[in-house]
């Protein structure tokens, strides 16, 4: 276990030290300096270096690299270009809009899923398994920010249940902060919701075809007792791994669905900060939404070698 | 032939001859405003009716087919042109340096939230069409080189590769002439699931404004300008977003129906 920790540790600080990299050199290219466009198109041109050797962009790419990422290790994301605020404050404000959006998406489809699929592989051909799988075959095809804005037609114009958009903040109580994020959760959960309740189905279907189903069976268990009592729970451990790995998903799929509902989320701010050239934040924000994916996936991994040891020997 | 395969080749078939069809004859000019007739439901002479410009809703979705089709089946030329030759060598060379940098390269993007990181390169590179092809094309390439390896590696032991390699043929030669033909079949199947991705993502990019620019229409966009309109035109946001769940659900069945077809072990193994 320790080997393969080890191995597991080492691939995964390499994955964020190329991601770093990448992310980097991605904003190296992007034309336009920040600088002069801070200070609009008539500023003199020692405004502009003055203003350049402030923010270090005078200095050279391997430098401002090392120090960029120094600076996130020791929890310092730079300065705002435009609102001359840490990032990490902003970066912070914004992380309470999204990571319970899409906590609550998680929820939402693993609470839809699992019985969906369930229910689709006890009635394996059946008209109930032929509804669940034509559902789960629209919900991947369905764009999520179309859906949410049939939402926002339907639950928020029409009927009046939930607001169209905007967040109250969580300092008017969890109920209230819950109901704004109520339509773009369900909105963000449902083509997860479908992948998941397919996953769902294959793996209890493959868990039934186990001789141990059968001897159960043999016992004199009903077809509704051996999936319960056996088949449910052998079938988890791979449906787990999906839920897990969906919750990055949710992360990054959040930034378009906070469009949707002007959620002032992390999503908000990156289109914000894009069409502001404010490029520091943009690349803080990126690196850590790409770091939440990196770290899921490997705390994932490791559960999952936890519960099957097979796994331990095989990498 | 399967349901599944009538199907799905008869809803991408005609989202197909819509697209090109848009090259020669739409029920009026997608880009031609004509106010007086503005956000008219569907009626008989617009058939899918007009939006916020009085433009004609069917002539812009056939058009914005053409955008949505050829961005997705780009980025799938660009996964499959680059992905699948570095498959081939990985599985070439199975244990090799060049098996390692390619498949841990893999891993890396598959690690990357690919939409997070299209919208920067868009963002970074500019909008438009071309970045959108580029931003989504990136992440088709692993995809395909992990199919291309991990089929390939299972025909390199089989005889009649090992009948070409006594008979004195390169890696590459065998690779070209006898490994590609073996594994085309699931190389269309996997082609056919991430043009089907490749539409929601660029759909996904042009509702954010990072996909193909005005006046090229396109269905992402068609549905960001529906928004602020949706309740008093909900057809505005309706009609595009029809227009791409089709495209998408056909694609999806037209692989189940091709991979049932070209393995009908499978068929037998989910019966």
């Amino acid at each position: 276990m320790l080997h393969y920790l080890a191995k597991r540790l080492l691939s995964l600080g390499l994955s964020l030290t190329v991601a770093s990299m990448v992310i980097f050199a991605v904003i190296e290219v992007a034309p336009g300096d920040p600088a002069s466009f801070m200070l609009g198109t008539g500023a003199q041109e020692d405004t502009v270096a003055a203003l350049r050797s402030e923010l270090g962009l005078d200095q050279g790419k391997v430098s401002r690299y090392l120090s960029w990422v120094g600076g996130m290790v020791s929890g310092d994301f730079g300065t705002s270009y435009t609102y001359r605020t840490p990032v990490v404050e902003m970066v912070n404000d914004r992380l309470w809009v999204s990571l319970p959006l899409a906590l609550y998406a998680l929820v939402l489809s693993t609470l839809i899923a699992l019985p969906a699929g369930i229910y689709a592989a006890a009635r394996r051909g059946k008209m109930g398994d032929m509804a669940v799988m034509g559902a789960t075959q629209l919900g991947v095809a369905v764009p999520n920010f179309w859906f949410a804005m049939l939402l926002v037609l339907v639950f928020a114009i029409n009927l009046r249940w939930f607001s169209a958009g905007g967040f109250v903040g969580w300092d008017k109580g969890l109920i209230a902060g819950l109901h704004a994020l109520t339509l773009p959760a369900i909105a963000l959960a449902l083509p997860q919701a479908a992948i998941l309740a397919r996953v769902m189905r294959s793996a209890l279907l493959e868990v039934l075809g186990e001789d141990f189903i059968r001897t159960a069976r043999a016992k004199g268990l009903s077809h509704g007792q051996a999936i319960r009592r056996h088949g449910v729970r052998n079938a988890l451990i791979p449906v787990l791994t999906i839920v897990g790995l969906q919750f990055s998903f949710l992360l990054a799929g959040a930034i378009i669905i906070e469009q949707v509902f002007y959620l002032p989320g992390l999503g908000r701010l990156v289109f914000q900060a894009i069409s502001a050239r404010d490029l520091i934040v943009v690349e803080s924000v990126v690196m850590l939404l790409v770091f939440a994916v990196i770290l899921v996936n490997f705390l994932v991994d490791l559960a999952y070698a936890l519960v099957d040891p097979r796994l331990r020997r095989a990498v | 032939m399967s349901r599944n395969l009538f199907l799905g080749g008869l809803l991408s078939g005609l989202m197909l001859l819509l697209a090109v069809m848009s090259f020669v004859w739409t029920p009026f000019d997608h880009a031609v405003m004509n106010i007086p007739e503005k956000l008219q439901v569907p009626n008989a002479t617009h058939l899918l009716g007009t939006d916020h410009f009085g433009r004609d809703i069917l002539s812009m979705v056939m058009v914005g087919a053409r955008t949505s089709l050829a961005v997705a089946l780009l980025a799938v030329g660009i996964g499959i042109s680059l992905g699948v030759p570095l498959g081939l060598a990985a599985a070439a060379h199975r244990g090799s340096w060049l098996d390692e940098i390619i498949m841990r390269g893999n891993d890396l993007v598959f690690a990357f939230p690919s939409l997070v990181i299209a919208i920067l390169i868009t963002a970074i590179l500019g909008p438009g069409a071309f970045n959108a092809i580029l931003a989504i094309g990136i992440f088709n390439v692993p995809v395909f080189a992990r199919v291309a390896r991990g089929a390939a590696l299972s025909l390199w032991s089989r005889e009649f590769i090992l009948a070409a390699r006594v008979a004195g043929k390169s890696r590459a030669r065998i690779s070209a002439e006898h490994i590609l033909p073996n594994i085309a079949n699931l190389l269309i199947v996997q082609g056919t699931i991430q043009f089907s991705l490749g539409i929601l993502a660029e759909a996904g990019l042009s509702y954010v404004g990072l996909g193909a620019q005005p006046p090229t229409p396109s269905w992402g966009r068609m549905l960001a300008e529906a928004q602020t309109l949706v309740s008093l035109a909900p057809h505005l946001a309706i009609v595009p977003g029809f227009a791409i769940i089709l495209t998408v659900v056909g694609l999806n069945l037209l692989g189940d129906g091709l991979r049932d077809r070209f393995d009908p072990r499978l068929l037998e193994g989910r019966a």
